[in-house]
Order: structure tokens, then sequence, then C-alpha cells
């Protein structure tokens, strides 16, 4: 068997060359400011006031809205892929591979063309329904966008040059797992949002509340290292953490659920021409008298607690945002080590790039999604519907006679007369 | 020269050389003869596996889809010389495992849905398979972040994107073939056999007539092989599904049987498999010579999917090649002789398999009345109650159901 062995191919890590590190964007007015302080207090510093800028961006976003915060996420989500296709061309030196970078883009459109259209056919119906283009281009949806990836796809293949073979599949390949990291993900991080904005406030706020309380809880009492990965993860900042944040994620949810702004699924409205969060409040949100076990009675001194059933699924997410999204940051870690960069990018000064502020978010969001459809939201009633209307006649029949038996069968209707 | 001796010594002579000129033969075309076996073979074994059925074709995909699985997973230890990363190959089975547990845990919640209704086991299972599929792949990736080493971090990480991408060919692909065959066989036989059909045309018009390069990729395709393919193949899938769509065992959807335990195929036609008349455009009137013409509406349908197969199809073998030479191997692997791996016969059919199932999805097949019937008694009550009274005016709107009095 032939040997193939290139420049490319590598036995260890040690063959891998340095990317070079990135340059200091840090602003000028901040490096005026700090003049006076030493380079190791200047580094806490930026990295506290942007900290405070990003949260104060958040709340502001917070404040404006669903749209906007779709619009937040869908701005992180372009810019991680940049990110990480960027990385790409770098480890491979391939700036100057023919039609690249427009095929990234391309797939790049293609895909959120795809998952927005499935999004924007549910829940903009209303809207949707008045304009006959639209129809035509969400009926044939799926169609349209696989001509669109086929489309991409034949170029790739016909960009193929005799010498970059292996590089130029080496992007593609980048391209599709970076794809299916990050705009999959960011479409899910929607579909939780538009379930009502405490399914997106509670995840998000969850992993940064552990991260930032593993790394205090570390800093104290941390001795005995977590992971070879991240040398400055302790066992002691890991419990702590996971401690904090479920106890965090079960105040914040308490404050949460008591405002319909947080709570209602999104809603657009063709009248207003907004969105609406007004709603008659489901269950979870709904305060409850709950008995407390015995083991915690004689602890709290309470026999019954009012809470509302939200904080019991808090405490789900806020258990996986500290035992399992950790795991998403370890990955990060482990993918910036074996491409030797030291952060993702420096587009946020003191904090490296957006993928290492969210490295820990992707997780979060497709399991903040498989638990709202296994055990929270039902089919959506108004897609049946649409699908119902689109079966044969004979087939719909058959449905509402099936339906109807059903119903009379539970009581809720009332058996034969008045149907 | 002048032949001497008893017949028998010239009949001797004869067949010595008879039997000279056949070991010749069969050693210069050992190739061919190899190849042309094996062909028949593989032909013969489809045929066989069809008329067992469906539950032994989609045993059949499986299988292959587990052998490709495996020859691209191979073709990137030897790449990476990677055999002896830690945990790496069970990783990729166990992923494998997962993705399919994930797909045909769906596909089996819908189609036995009356086998599965009995059983309460399976009930829990079907019930939260999304999440417990995730749980699964959770797991997966919890174990890769904990398997890595500290010299080897950009050889796993290349193994665990190639395992993904390869996932992502072979199995969403396999997945998407066995939905289209429980949609009836015939769309998975006229795609397949068109693929098939446009490969051996395509190469016996560019044996004859080839001579303008097609594509740098593939010296050996032209111009003549791939439009004289594309014709044979359009044709050729006219004709094969003019004789299939008269058999319901091809043209009705797979349903299984919960009382004979079995897979059935009978059913009313559906009006694509019905024969209809059709009035000959003019321009093939002058050429044809008849006015009208019975056909199936599949027929239609079917020259669709030859195009697809003829013009589109061939992208999958040339991408599949240049995969090839970027990793210098001249075959997948080398599991039938005189062909090479499994993946060199399928690398056209994978975009085959999703084109057609999209094509289905959007002209073809409506929603799943049983599927949405299931979803419907999960709804709330108030929920059902204002989908059956918004169904029941619809209905009453169209004439399909009398209005008040008998509901």
């Amino acid at each position: 068997m032939p040997r193939i062995l290139d420049e490319l191919d590598l036995r260890s890590d040690s063959d891998v060359p340095d990317v070079p590190p990135p340059t200091d964007s840090t602003p000028e007015i901040l490096k005026r400011a700090l003049s006076g302080l030493s380079a190791r207090w200047k580094n806490w510093w930026i990295r506290g006031i942007l900290t405070l800028a990003m949260i104060s961006v958040f709340f502001l976003i917070i404040y404006l809205g669903s749209f906007m915060l779709m619009l937040l996420v869908l701005s992180i989500q372009v810019k991680c892929y940049h990110e990480i296709i960027t990385i790409g061309y770098r480890v491979y030196h391939s700036y100057d591979l023919p039609w690249f970078r427009s095929l990234s883009w391309y797939f790049l459109l293609c895909v959120n063309y795809f998952f927005y259209g499935e999004t924007v056919a549910d829940y903009f119906a209303t809207f949707v329904q008045r304009r006959e283009q639209l129809q035509f281009l969400i009926r044939y949806h799926r169609f349209i966008s696989f001509a669109l990836y086929l489309t991409g796809f034949c170029m790739f293949v016909l960009s193929l040059v005799k010498k970059h073979y292996r590089l130029q599949f080496y992007m593609f390949a980048w391209t599709h797992v970076t794809l299916l990291i990050t705009v999959t993900q960011s479409h899910l991080v929607i579909q939780n949002l538009f379930e009502g904005m405490i399914w997106f406030l509670v995840p998000i706020s969850s992993v940064i509340c552990n991260d930032i309380t593993a790394y205090i809880f570390g800093f104290f009492f941390g001795r005995t290292p977590l992971i070879k990965l991240s040398p400055k993860k302790t066992w002691e900042g890991f419990i702590g953490g996971f401690f904090s944040t479920v106890v965090f994620g079960f105040i914040f949810s308490y404050f949460l659920a008591q405002h319909q702004y947080f709570v209602c699924p999104v809603e657009y409205n063709s009248e207003t021409n907004r969105f609406m969060t007004e709603c008659e409040p489901s269950e979870l949100f709904q305060m409850k008298k709950y008995s407390v076990p015995p083991l915690l009675q004689a602890v709290l001194g309470w026999e019954t607690v009012n809470m509302y059933p939200f904080q019991m699924h808090s405490i789900a997410l806020s258990t996986f945002a500290s035992l399992i999204g950790p795991f998403g940051g370890f990955f990060a870690s482990g993918f910036k080590r074996a491409f030797k960069i030291k952060d993702f990018a420096d587009t946020i000064p003191g904090h490296g790039g957006i993928m290492d502020r969210f490295d820990c978010q992707y997780l979060m969001a497709t399991f903040v999604h498989v638990y709202i459809t296994s055990f929270i939201r039902g089919p959506n009633p108004s897609k049946l519907l649409k699908q119902l209307l689109i079966l044969q006649p004979e087939q719909q029949l058959s449905v509402y006679k099936t339906l109807k038996s059903h119903l009379v069968e539970k009581g809720i209707l009332q058996p034969s007369l008045r149907g």
C-alpha cells in the first residue's frame, strides 16, 4: 500500500506550524485611560469593562424585544462561522484556493435559507398567507433549498484544481462541520426564543453564571485539577459552580416567571405588524403549592411551598449547564490546542473571539430544544391544521371521524345532534 | 500445411488448440471476466432480494450503509496513521449506532404504529425518543472529550470531523433510501436502476463515440458519453416505469400488517399509477403519428428522475473521483473483486437518494394522515376542540360533510 504522506500529514502535533497570534485590538481610548496601570491589572480592567459593555448591550436588546434578539443571534452565528472558517484558512494556507471564500459564504446562505424558511412559514403564518409569491416559495421550500445546495455542490466539484484536491476537500469538510455546529445551534436558539423568552434567558444565564461561579470557587478553594485539557479548572470550582448555578437558576426563574413578557410564546401580530408576547400563561407559570419532602422539611421548616412548576425545570436546565455544558468548553480548549491558537479571534478585546464566549452555549441550546420538544411542548395546533387542510378529502374525513369519536369518548364533545 | 494422421489425432490437436485459445482469452480478458461475473452475481442477488420483499431490501440497504461507513473510516485511519489512537474505533462505531438509532427510531414509530401500540415498553422509548437519542450522542461526545491525548489533539479532532461528515453522507442517505422504499418499491427501483443504466450507457457511448473530454477530474468521461447516456437513461426509465407501474407489488406503500406480522403491499393504486390518456403535443404528433397516448402519470415523473440521474448524479461520481485522487487511493476498498469497494459502486447513488426524497415530499406525497392523527391526540383538549371545529367548517364548506344534524 503506497504511503500517503505530504506536508499536511501529521504524526503528532509537533508537526503543526504555529498560527501567528492575533494583533492587539484594544481601542485607543481604553489604552490611554489605563496607561498608568501595570500590564496585569490593565488586562483585568479591559476584561471587566468589556464584560459590563456586553451585559449592557444584552439588557438593551432584551428590552427591545424578540425580533432584535433574533437579529442578535443571527449576527453572532455569522461571526462565529466567520471565525472558524478563518482559522481553517490560516491552518491550511488556503487563501488562494479558487472560489473557496465565495463557496463558504454561499453554503452559509443556503443552510440559513433552509432553516429560516422553515421557521418563517410556521411563525409568520398570517403574514405569509396574504402574499401570493411567498406561498410558492413555502410550498416548495425544501426543493428550492436542495436545488440551491446542489448548485453549490456542483460548483465545488467544478472548482477542484489538480494540485490542491486534498486541501479543497479539507476545506469542504471544515465548512460543513462548522455549518453543522453554528447554524443548527443558532436555529435551535431561535426556536427556543419563540417558545418564550424565559427559555432563552435562563439557559444562557445559567451557562454564564456557571462560568463565573466556577471561576470564583476555583480561585478561592481550588486544589484538585479537573481535567488535563484545562489545567486551570478544579473539582472544587466545578462542584461549587454546580450548586451556585442551580440556586441562581431557581431564583432567576422565579422573577422571570411573573412577567408575561418573558413567559409567553412570541407571536407575530399581522394587524400591528409587530411581535406580541401576550397570552394566558401556561400551567408551567402559574403558582402551585408543593408539599416539601420530609427530608427538606426539617431543614427549611416549611410544610408547603409556593413555586412555579417552571422552577423545577430550571433545576434540570441548570444541572445540564453545570455538568455537561463545560464539556463544550473542553472541546473548544482541545480544538484551540490542536490548532495551536490562543483565542478563536480578537473580536472582543480581553476576551478573544465571539466563539470563546459562546463555546459552552452550544450544547445548551440543543439540550433546551430537545427538552422542550420532549417534555414541554406538544405539537403545534396551527401547524397540524395546515397539514390537515392539504390532505385528500377522504383522508380529512377519516381524520375528522376519528377525532370526533375521541373527543366524544373523552367527554369534551357532546355526541350526535349538535356534533 | 498438409494435415496428416488419423481422425483421432486431428481431433486431439483441434481440442488442444481450442483449449489453448480459451486459456489465452481468459488470461487476457481475465479482468473483464471477473468484472462480468461479479456484475451478474450482484444483479442476481439484487433480484433475489427484490423477490424476498421490502424487509430484506431494508436489511440490504442497512448493511450497505454500514460497509460504506466502514470503508470511509478505514481510509481515514490510513490517511492519519491513527490506528493507535485511544478509543477511536469504538467511538466511531458508537456514533454510527447512535445516529442509526435516532433515524430508525423515527421510522419505526411511524410505519410500525400498530406493532408499537401494543407494547408498553416501546411506548416509553418512542415518546422520549429524541431525548434518549440526544443523551446517547452526548455520552459519545463526552467520551471523545475525555479521550483527548496531549500529543494527538489535532489528529483526534480530524478523525472526529471525518466521522461526522461520513455519518452525514452515509447514514442520512441510507435513511432517505428506506423512506423512499416505504413509499413504494418503484421509488426505490427506478432511481437506482436509472443511475446504473446511466453508468453503463454513458460508458458504452463513450467507448464507441467518445471524443471530447468532459471534465479534467475524470479523463475517461466524454461529452458524447454524457449526452448519449442521458437520452438512453430517460428512455430506459420511461419504459421500465411502464412495466413496474402495472404491479401492486411495486407501486403500493409498504405497510406492516400486525395480524400476519408481515409487510404488505396491497392497496388501491394512487392516481399516479392509473393509466391516463394524454394528448400528444403537435410537435411529437408529426414524429410519432399518434394523437393520444396512454401512459401512467408516473412515467412523467420518471423522466424527471432519470434526468437528474444523468445530469447531476455524475457529480457524485466526480466528487468521489476527486476524493480518491486527493487521498491517493485507487479504490475505496477491495471488497468486490474487479469492482473495488462498495462505495465505488454507490458513489453516484448518494445525491439521487436525497433528490428522490425531496421530490416525493415536495410534489407527490402529502402529509401522513395517521401521523397527523397521532399528534392530534397528544394535544390539549381545548386545542383538539378548536382543530375539530376548524376542520368541520372546512369540510362543510367543501361539501364533503353534511352540515348540522348528523355532524
